[in-house]
């Protein structure tokens, strides 16, 4: 599904971002992708968007590999991506469900497709009566939750999230992070980029790839069992 | 409808304030840039009609046959410059001199015979006006021995050509800056059109849509703003015109294909600020 092999990401000013980044991400799997803020979290992000490519080593996302995708092809890769960010990034001047439809509109969904479509995916993230509401008449989790549905809309394989809770009060934080379970549940392969470490403990069920300065510290899914978290 | 044109078509009423500024930027610079193309025309116009009375008179002498003259006319209207040929009499000559110098009446009527010669007035066709033309044609003329005399404005000639050449000049020097602030006051509109709307390009980049998909809104918008642009500017140059036309003197307005030229380059650099300034957001994320 997700495949980083000995990636190295430098750039220009700052150096190395990356440094032998190895890891593989089965399809159904949930982990969580932990570390400082400057740690790497983003770039991986970045990359697995094919928005960057590495410097070495090779990033594979659902059979688009970074060593020969071709500029055109890396809308449809994302197409195969849900991505879900710590600051929402939805469209201020749109209602919730405009903001869903956007994603299946832009994707060249057929219009008597989208409304059955967006009002599902509001219903599944709890937000089926706020569907005319502005961004800015919804709270931090209920943004993020229309940020969610919108990552879902185009039926991606992985749902990537970057910092999702970062924004938020511990209680809606949870609500999202319960949606998150949920939606993994359903068998979607879930990357959640957090600094949050109580998140992480409280969630040993979970695989954990933890980043310093670049490179991968530790990993639970290849650690013992045992392992102290 | 297809998405591109309802989406550019809800960019109007989502941000209102932004697509006015471009089409009010588009409308002022093409005004300023019509409101020159009047006067260039205008100023071509007065030239133009100054150098229809540019004509070639040959003088004809007293003892010219009537098979002469007949022949002399008939070979002058071959010559390719000649656009017309009038014939005047000594009798006419002399009627338009006692019309035309008042002071001499008395001379002109108590004469016992006429001194004023015959002639031969050519007008000449436009594009054959200038100094060689005219004087090759006279030239011509000069050579039949019966010709006495042929006159041109040579000095007058030579006004109209440098008349002319400053008109061009500065027409090409002021309309090309002036096309030049038009296309840059355009772009920097549309510029700040597509960044208030960077991050929805940002966001479709995200979820998938393909380059062309984001860019064809944003190319139609800018081809409709530029477009309502143009338009608006006909109308305030048409209004600038009548005013001028009515109030201070009398101008002709400018020929249609100059107006639609001036709506379609609204249209031509709507669009292609648009691409410029999409391809900028495209490049990122």
């Amino acid at each position: 599904m997700i495949r980083l092999a000995s990636v190295r990401k430098e750039y220009p000013r700052s150096g190395a971002a990356l440094n032998d980044v190895t890891f593989h991400l089965r399809k159904g799997e949930f982990a969580f992708l932990t570390g400082h803020s400057g740690a790497g979290k983003s770039t991986i992000l970045r990359l697995l968007l094919m928005a960057e490519r590495p410097t070495s080593g090779e990033v594979r996302v659902s059979g688009f590999s970074s060593t020969n995708i071709r500029p055109r092809e890396v809308p449809k890769l994302r197409r195969k991506l849900g991505v879900v960010f710590q600051d929402f990034r939805l469209l201020r001047d749109r209602t919730a469900e405009e903001n869903v439809a956007f994603a299946l509109e832009v994707t060249g969904t057929r219009r008597s497709a989208i409304a059955p479509r967006v009002n599902r995916l509001l219903a599944q993230v709890g937000l089926a009566a706020k569907a005319r509401a502005h961004p800015d008449q919804l709270s931090g989790g209920e943004r993020q939750r229309v940020a969610i549905a919108r990552a879902l809309a185009n039926d991606p394989v992985v749902l990537l999230a970057d910092e999702p809770t970062g924004n938020l009060d511990a209680w809606s934080a949870r609500g999202v992070f319960d949606l998150f379970r949920e939606i993994n549940a359903m068998g979607m392969t879930v990357l959640m980029a957090t600094h949050d470490l109580e998140l992480v403990r409280a969630h040993p069920e979970y695989r954990t790839i933890e980043l310093s300065r670049g490179e991968v510290v530790f990993d639970s899914a290849a650690a013992p069992a045992t392992e102290p978290v | 409808m297809p998405y591109a044109l309802r989406e550019a078509l809800s960019a109007f009423h989502r941000s209102p304030l932004l697509t006015l500024l471009s089409v009010v930027a588009v409308a002022f610079s093409l005004f300023v840039v019509g409101l020159f193309g009047l006067t260039a025309h205008n100023i071509t116009r007065a030239i133009d009609r100054i150098e229809e009375k540019v004509e070639v008179v040959a003088y004809l002498r007293d003892d010219a046959s009537d098979e002469q003259l007949r022949i002399l006319q008939q070979e002058v209207r071959l010559i390719p410059e000649v656009l017309g040929v009038r014939y005047v009499s000594k009798t006419e000559a002399l009627a338009t001199a006692r019309q035309e110098m008042e002071e001499f009446r008395d001379v002109f009527t108590d004469l016992e015979t006429n001194p004023l010669p015959a002639s031969l007035e050519l007008r000449l066709k436009p594009g054959s006006r200038d100094p060689e033309a005219v004087e090759r044609v006279a030239r011509g003329l000069a050579a039949y021995p019966f010709v006495e005399d042929v006159r041109f404005g040579r000095d007058w000639l030579a006004k109209i050509v440098s008349m002319r050449r400053i008109a061009g000049g500065a027409a090409t020097i002021i309309g090309g800056a002036f096309a030049a602030v038009a296309a840059i006051i355009i772009a920097t509109a549309v510029r700040i059109a597509v960044f208030a709307r960077r991050e929805e390009i940002s966001i479709m980049r995200l979820v998938g849509a393909t380059d062309g998909f984001v860019r064809r809104p944003f190319l139609l918008e800018g081809l409709v703003s530029g477009l309502l642009g143009g338009l608006a500017a006909a109308a305030l140059a048409w209004a600038a015109f009548r005013v001028v036309d009515r109030v201070l003197i009398r101008i002709e307005w400018l020929p249609l294909p100059w107006v639609l030229a001036g709506v379609a380059a609204g249209a031509a650099f709507g669009l292609f600020s648009s691409a410029i300034a999409v391809r900028r957001h495209l490049r990122a994320v």
